[in-house]
């Protein structure tokens, strides 16, 4: 199955993304081998802190797939992405809380910290089934999924669509923020949820956990982008790219729009909840800033500079702007947001493709050069025969 | 059956062919027999087992809820009645009756605002009438259903200005447009199979657009384009076609082979044609209509409504 699947999307594939993957691929092992079978000191050596750290901007990579698959390919500008993927982070961020058991502040085996401070005498019933890692692992993609159902049910089949839907999604976020803001939410606050000690039983500080997050990580980033690969390049690709050039042709053609969005968004928002999920254990803490409408934009900014409709472009955008984020934050601190801000106005006005479609605009400029190249030697030589 | 034991045995056989149900109420009919109840009433049981056992017969429940094919039956594949719509006190329409017969060519005139493309808007479910009826054969009633629905049901629709995917090629378009699933999941997993491929094939010799298959939809040219929305039309395969001026923007003798192809079509479907280009409407040579004011204001062949006062009136402000 798994093979078929990576065959079939492989095989179509475009060379950027073929090459990314292979790079990824090599990540995967690579970056293990040299945290933990190069000794420390050694120049080979990768810190486990920039494992974690690559590990975060895999996760943001995926998130920045998930909105290129419905911006780039189905045309749904979304300025709430970022909900998605905090749900799903808050999914497993209870998890986490619920592995603390008794090793909290207050020593309560039952009760998260932040629950016993409020004086709370038991667990909400949305709390229960999360300390089973199987339970939170479906709720990181169904909380999500139902979340996207709801929302793209009322707003599709209403046929509200460009600057409004933004407009909708931006509030939604907006208005969940607010919401697992209030302590009454029972979600921890504006602290959120942190403090975690374990996963699965094995501690989150140690280094070897640390790495295997990171390995989930681009194993994630893989799988993620071999799915979106198969749905693009599918006759729904096709549905999703012909809905956003010309909704109302594809309404005469005899397909249900607001169906199409539907699944595509659910899938995306999927995507989201999986990249928040993993997101959480690497950072320690998760809380409702995530659901900031700053933060979604943001998200935007990465697919819009890596490329749209490329799904490997988001990959590349995420990676480069946090890159330089974290460069930018640790050097020039000051400097960071006019950077952000001019790399953006620059992005538009220099690179309206993205950084990928100025890479693909500059091979296939070579590419007819060489061919007009060769056709005036083939007309040298044909007139020299003459 | 006037036979009773050909019947029994026909029973029994059924029985064990058909659920526990019907066994359960054979072995009642028969304890009833053996205690001595009333005869007329194990009688009952019995024809009604029979009935239950008919193999000539499909269960109520069974059968399809609803029959898509449509009813032609009075040769009448689209009826119009009393159709009217008005934007911001604008009749755009106005008490319109119009009935297009099966494998009808049916040219529309009229002058500017006269309601033509309105008339198309409300056939294909984008705007809905204040008041009137509008039916697909005598069973579909295209009011209640939306664009999608209509559209599967048998309506092609090709626009005024050519809405082609331009960012789809050639073959992509025509795929899409190709009549079957139309289920997310079922069109996630479509592949084509060698018979469709044909079908694709056999529309692109007919719209002339072998050569350019793989190229983007964008790049073609304003007339093949044109083109391209046709065989759109024609991959889906709909029982009315309607066709919103197919000829602005060709030269003669793409006007020339626009014609011959709609009058090919006509037969097996039924054509709708709103032009205004008169030199064409003639070439088609079919009955047409003309609209004022958001009603037919005559009908008949090309020589009777060139011949027509009132359309003279209108037309020549006379």
């Amino acid at each position: 199955m798994l093979q078929t699947l990576f065959a079939n999307t492989m095989l179509k594939t475009d060379r950027g993304g073929q090459l990314l993957m292979l790079l990824l691929m090599a990540l995967l092992i690579l970056v293990p081998a040299l945290n933990l079978l190069v000794p420390q000191g050694h120049f080979l050596h990768v810190e486990t802190y920039t494992i974690t750290l690559l590990g975060k901007y895999l996760t943001y990579a995926l998130l920045a797939m998930s909105v290129d698959l419905v911006w780039g390919y189905l045309g749904i500008l979304t300025l709430g992405h970022g909900a998605f993927f905090a749900l799903g982070g808050y999914a497993m961020g209870m998890y986490l809380m619920r592995q603390i058991g008794d090793r909290g502040v207050y020593g309560n085996p039952e009760l998260p910290d932040f629950m016993v401070f409020l004086d709370w005498q038991e667990l909400p019933w949305f709390w229960q089934g999360f300390d089973m890692f199987w339970f939170a692992c479906l709720m990181v993609v169904l909380v999500p999924a139902a979340l996207a159902l709801v929302f793209g049910f009322l707003s599709f089949r209403a046929r509200v669509s460009g600057v409004y839907l933004s407009i909708m999604t931006q509030a939604l976020t907006f208005a969940l923020m607010l919401a697992f803001f209030r302590n009454e939410m029972g979600f921890g606050g504006n602290n959120g949820l942190t403090d975690f000690k374990d996963i699965l039983g094995f501690s989150l500080q140690a280094d070897t956990t640390k790495v295997s997050l990171f390995m989930a990580s681009v194993v994630a980033l893989i799988l993620g982008y071999l799915t979106c690969r198969k749905v693009v390049s599918s006759r729904l690709g096709k549905v999703a790219v012909a809905i956003r050039d010309s909704e109302t042709r594809v309404r005469f053609i005899g397909y249900n729009v607001a169906n199409f969005k539907l699944g595509i968004f659910i899938l995306s928002a999927m995507l989201a909840g999986i990249a928040g999920a993993l997101y959480v254990p690497q950072v320690g803490i998760i809380n409702p800033g995530e659901f900031s409408p700053l933060n979604s934009i943001e998200i935007v900014v990465w697919v819009a500079l890596g490329g749209r409709a490329t799904l490997f472009g988001a990959i590349i955008g995420a990676l480069l702007i946090n890159y330089a984020k974290s460069w930018f934050t640790i050097e020039l601190p000051e400097v960071w947001l006019f950077a952000l801000g001019s790399l953006f106005v620059l992005a538009t006005l220099f690179l309206p493709k993205g950084v990928t479609g100025w890479f693909t605009d500059l091979s296939n400029n070579k590419q007819s050069n060489r061919n007009i190249n060769s056709n005036n030697s083939v007309a040298a030589k044909e007139n020299a025969h003459e | 059956m006037s036979n009773p034991k050909q019947l029994d045995s026909q029973v029994n056989i059924a029985s064990v062919l058909t659920s526990q149900f019907t066994d359960q109420s054979i072995a009642v009919s028969r304890s009833d027999h053996e205690q001595g109840f009333t005869a007329p009433f194990a009688k009952q049981i019995q024809d009604n087992v029979s009935q239950l056992a008919r193999r000539d017969q499909v269960f109520e429940f069974l059968k399809p809820p609803h029959n898509p094919l449509i009813d032609t039956r009075h040769n009448i594949l689209l009826y119009l009645e009393g159709v009217s719509v008005s934007f911001d006190g604008f009749k755009a329409i106005n008490d319109l009756n119009l009935y297009i017969k099966e494998g009808e060519l049916r040219c529309i005139i009229g002058p500017n605002g006269a309601g033509k493309t309105t008339m198309m808007d409300i056939i294909t479910g984008k705007t809905r009438p204040d008041t009137g009826q509008v039916w697909l054969g005598s069973k579909l009633n295209l009011l209640n259903m939306d664009e999608a629905q209509i559209a599967n049901a048998g309506v092609g629709r090709k626009f005024q200005k050519p809405t082609v995917f331009e960012c789809l090629s050639v073959w992509q378009n025509l795929e899409l447009s190709m009549a079957g699933t139309r289920n997310v999941w079922s069109v996630f997993r479509a592949k084509l199979s060698g018979e469709q491929r044909d079908e694709i094939e056999r529309v692109l010799v007919l719209i002339g657009l072998q050569e350019q298959a793989a190229m983007d939809a964008g790049s073609l040219s304003h007339g093949q384009k044109q083109w391209l929305e046709i065989g759109m039309l024609l991959m889906q395969k709909p029982k009315l076609l309607l066709v919103d001026e197919p000829v602005a923007g060709m030269t003669h003798q793409e006007m020339d082979r626009t014609a011959e192809l709609l009058n090919s079509l006509a037969g097996d479907h039924s054509v709708v044609v709103v032009e205004h280009d008169m030199d064409f409407v003639r070439s088609i040579a079919s009955t047409v209509s003309v609209l004022h004011q958001g009603s037919v204001l005559a009908e008949g062949s090309m020589t009777d409504i060139q011949n027509n006062a009132k359309v003279k009136q209108v037309y020549l402000g006379e």
